[in-house]
């Protein structure tokens, strides 16, 4: 440790620490375009020069000089306050004053800092440089004139995102930041090059002139388009949402988001359900909340518990889903399923289901085994992490599955099971690197696990982790990486089909093709709903007009997730609450509200009437959504496979059938994101494959 | 300049003198660390497209080869190549003229040297190429041979002490497609003062055979 006095004040910084850190420890902000604590260093802006005393005499880049002991540093002295002003002049020589129509405005850092180190004037009258604007693709719009070389972008794209796109061509005057070869970016994280340029070059393309920020209302909230549960910033001016934003949270995004999570916000205005609709002669008719129920009621009149059914989707929260549970518990129904892939997720045992590491664990591993899955495309800001981990410790990483580019490098072992036997046997050389590692993970994904051998890799996959020493008192390293925010969610909260002496819950395939008479559909759209009998009565309960709402008797219009207040468990299980931004468009209300209104229709009123009371019985059912926000590490107790004791599940039932990923195209994977133009420009951009495929 | 030289070529390979060169350069560094090559490699590039097209620059299937040769993202090959001033990124004439018009050349008068060449190529602007594709004119820095200023560098080599007169000339010589000696134009030697030595004229050296 290195004592550094910063303005009078003593504080202890590690050795190696920069003086900007040294200067952050004694709570002195510094001014800074270049510096940013998640990527290398840089130091060409030298907006963050300090005085040092007993140095030579001359102003330093605090951000690139190291910390002494017994250093004495001065931020605010005359000659300090001179060298900034006189980098903020040349700063400015050759930006456009261009404010009024910039979207950065109100949240530039140029802009505050010209404001203390600006001079009232300029004094230069030559042609300020102008640079052409780049294409980078339907997100990131460019005004390069704007750009004052900080190189954040370029470390960005390179260091973390992994996809050395971003380059500065030229030099001197004629210096570009750019692609050379115009090009889309090729990141899933792209959208973070727009909170990271600390000028106006690089913004939003979709939010482009819609609102300054000091209009937004803020809300703190987490995402559910995938199911890592990334903290988020919902900005809402009015009835709309308008952008949503990172919020730093270190165990699970850090300060980054994913494109989806990012842009898809436009497909939230877009194919909503505001009111009830029920079916009449075919035709769906707008009907009010009372016909609506009315028709369910009647419906469900005299039916057998074993005939309704009910399916959850990916995006409901855990309130829903249990009020969901309770009334057909009530209704004496045990056919609950949220597997609506039918993926071979086992219940029965929380760490059967988790992302038991964590997805800071990462960074503790040292060897990971990806099963089935391309995080890349189905968690990118955990992709992101494991690319941290790898460029940190170069760990050994391999890939069972479709062979991708997943910004680091991963052993491609091969694209089928047979690749786990061989691990299992011993046989194949990766399994001694799995053994050797202290922290070993492995990843399963849902495209492992989404096939009719799915329970039987879930389970070699555990007896791999556990042949490896993966699993022990200080180390969890079998994970499943979930692709939805409401699964686990889901299956905390015990929504399968119910077991037990004489009971057996039918799941999503024992209720199709007529399994059930009613069959309640929350938010569930990714199954083929022509599989639903052509005589099952179907309530939709939901947000968005897709598949779901477009096979329904009856429509029960629900709130997205930026209009409720709901919990979600990430996949790592973490409980985190959602909130409120916005109100649900017209009729549509908070769906366990919903659920609660038709309870008492039927005459099996659910036991809350408020949030608070929902959210103790949430804690009743499963002792998990007491604790909010925060992950104890569980270590593995005991090695009993999901599998043991049934044959059909054991390792050898494997077929040799390929794996194929759980998301074939990023950006559409869910009710808002096929409802957003953005992201339908995207699949244009980068995945015209998948869209043909849908097609 | 033929339409075919200014479209960017669809492939590009290092023919076998490259990749002897490459061979050689790339040995120096060790595994791992073979991206150190980059600006060698860039110039073999550059160099093979003047054998085989007679313009030397370097298109960009070239640079992205390079990439993929030492292992790098292809854009850290696009920075270094406009990075410096000796790669060219677009094609170039036959003779590529680099005027030095940094202070010492221009005291000496590289404003005649410049008048002369567009006078005799009809070039126009700094960075284009005449219209028989002989020439190409480009405004360099100092090229580190102020003390014979000012310098005329064609293509590799340095015609120095030039004015007005020699630089037609040259440039005559040049489309008529003889390359004349380079060095002084003035005829002195290398960097001596002009007319023979002014200083320690008065020293006598024995003969080497008179001292045996």
């Amino acid at each position: 440790m290195a004592k550094v006095t910063v303005n009078g004040i003593e504080v202890e910084v590690p050795n190696g620490s920069a003086v900007i850190q040294a200067c952050e420890a004694a709570g002195i902000e510094i001014p800074r375009f270049c510096y940013h604590e998640r990527l290398s260093v840089a130091g060409n802006c030298r907006m963050c020069l300090v005085e040092i005393e007993k140095a030579p005499p001359k102003p330093f880049a605090s951000c690139a000089y190291p910390v002494a002991d017994g250093m004495v540093v001065h931020t605010d002295s005359p000659m300090v306050r001179k060298a900034r002003r006189g980098v903020m002049e040349f700063l400015l020589i050759n930006h456009p004053l261009d404010c009024p129509i910039c979207d950065q405005g109100g949240e530039c850092d140029l802009q505050d800092q010209a404001v203390g180190y600006g001079g009232d004037h300029t004094r230069y009258e030559e042609n300020k440089r102008a640079v052409k604007d780049k294409d980078l693709g339907p997100l990131v719009k460019t005004v390069m004139t704007r750009c004052i070389h900080c190189t954040r972008c370029i470390r960005f794209a390179t260091e973390v995102a992994g996809v050395p796109d971003l380059g500065a061509t030229g030099r001197g005057e004629t210096m570009e930041v750019g692609t050379y070869v115009e090009r889309a970016l090729g990141s899933e994280l792209s959208g973070n090059l727009i909170d990271l340029c600390p000028v106006g070059a690089l913004t939003s393309k979709p939010y482009a002139f819609t609102a300054r920020p000091w209009e937004l209302k803020n809300t703190d909230s987490v995402d559910v388009l995938d199911a890592v549960g990334a903290n988020i910033r919902i900005d809402t001016r009015g009835a709309e949402v308008l952008r949503i934003l990172p919020r730093l949270n270190e165990d699970v995004n850090e300060e980054w988001l994913g494109d989806k999570s990012r842009f898809a916000v436009d497909g939230l205005r877009r194919r909503r359900l505001d009111k009830p609709w029920v079916r009449r002669d075919g035709k769906l008719h707008p009907a009010s909340w009372d016909e609506a129920f009315a028709a369910i009621a009647a419906k469900l009149k005299g039916k057998e518990g074993d005939r309704i059914g009910a399916i959850a989707g990916d995006l409901c929260d855990a309130e829903s889903l249990l009020a969901l549970k309770d009334l057909m518990g009530a209704l004496g129904s045990v056919n609950l399923d949220c597997r609506q892939y039918g993926e071979k997720l086992d219940g029965s045992r929380r760490d059967f289901y988790l992302f038991n590491s964590g997805i800071a664990g990462i960074e503790d591993a040292d060897a990971i085994l990806i099963i089935g899955s391309n995080p890349r495309h189905e968690a990118p800001v955990l992709n992101a992490r494991i690319r941290k981990r790898y460029v940190a410790a170069n760990i050994p990483i391999a890939v069972i599955g479709a062979a991708a580019d997943l910004t680091y490098r991963a052993e491609h072992l091969g694209d089928s099971p047979a690749v786990l036997k061989a691990l299992l046997n011993g046989a194949h050389p990766f399994a001694e690197v799995l053994k050797t590692a202290q922290k070993p993970m492995i990843i399963v994904g849902q495209g492992a696990l989404r096939r009719v051998d799915g329970e039987a890799v879930l389970d070699g996959a555990w007896t791999l982790a556990a042949q490896s020493g993966a699993l022990g008192a200080e180390w969890h390293g079998f994970n499943v990486l979930h692709t939805a925010a409401a699964r686990v969610g889901a299956l905390d909260l015990g929504f399968l089909p119910g077991t037990g002496p004489g009971v057996g819950g039918k799941g999503v395939a024992g209720m199709m093709g007529g399994g059930v008479d009613v069959l309640w559909l929350l938010g569930a759209d990714e199954f083929d709903t022509s599989r639903i009998g052509t005589n099952t009565f179907v309530v939709y309960q939901g947000h968005h007009g897709d598949a779901g709402a477009a096979r329904a008797d009856v429509i029960l219009p629900g709130a997205a997730y930026t209009e409720k207040n709901g919990t979600y468990v990430n996949t790592e299980g973490r409980v985190q609450r959602g909130a409120l931004a916005i109100f649900p468009p017209g009729d549509a209300r908070e769906d366990w509200t919903i659920l609660r209104a038709f309870s008492a229709v039927v005459g099996k009123t659910l036991p809350y009437d408020t949030l608070e009371a929902l959210r103790s019985r949430l804690e009743k059912v499963n002792p998990v959504f007491a604790r909010v926000g925060f992950l104890p590490r569980f270590p593995c107790a005991d090695l009993t496979g999901p599998g043991v004791a049934v044959p059909a599940r054991s390792p050898g039932a494997m077929s040799d059938a390929a794996f194929v990923d759980a998301v074939a195209n990023y950006y559409e994977t869910d009710p808002i994101s096929r409802a957003s133009p953005t992201m339908a420009e995207c699949t244009v951009t980068y995945a015209p494959t998948a869209k043909l495929a849908a097609e | 300049m033929t339409e075919a030289n200014t479209v960017e070529p669809t492939e590009f390979s290092f023919d076998a003198e490259s990749d002897a060169m490459i061979a050689k350069h790339l040995a120096k560094y060790p595994a791992g660390k073979q991206a150190s090559g980059v600006l060698p490699l860039l110039d073999i590039a550059q160099r093979q497209m003047k054998r085989v097209t007679g313009s030397a620059w370097i298109p960009r299937v070239a640079m992205d080869e390079i990439a993929r040769r030492l292992d790098m993202a292809p854009i850290r090959v696009y920075e270094v190549a406009t990075f410096y001033l000796m790669f060219n990124t677009k094609p170039v004439g036959t003779w590529h003229l680099q005027l030095c018009t940094t202070t010492p050349c221009w005291l000496r008068g590289s404003d005649d040297v410049v008048a002369a060449c567009r006078k005799v190529t009809g070039i126009q602007g700094w960075g284009e190429t005449s219209a028989d594709g002989q020439f190409t004119m480009s405004e360099v820095e100092c090229v580190g041979a102020c003390v014979n200023a000012p310098i005329l560098q064609v293509n590799d080599d340095f015609y120095e002490d030039m004015d007005a007169s020699s630089t037609v000339e040259l440039l005559e010589a040049l489309r008529a497609g003889t390359q004349p000696p380079v060095g002084s134009a003035k005829g002195r030697q290398n960097s001596a003062p002009e007319g023979g030595p002014e200083t320690l004229t008065t020293l006598q050296f024995p003969t080497t055979s008179a001292g045996e």
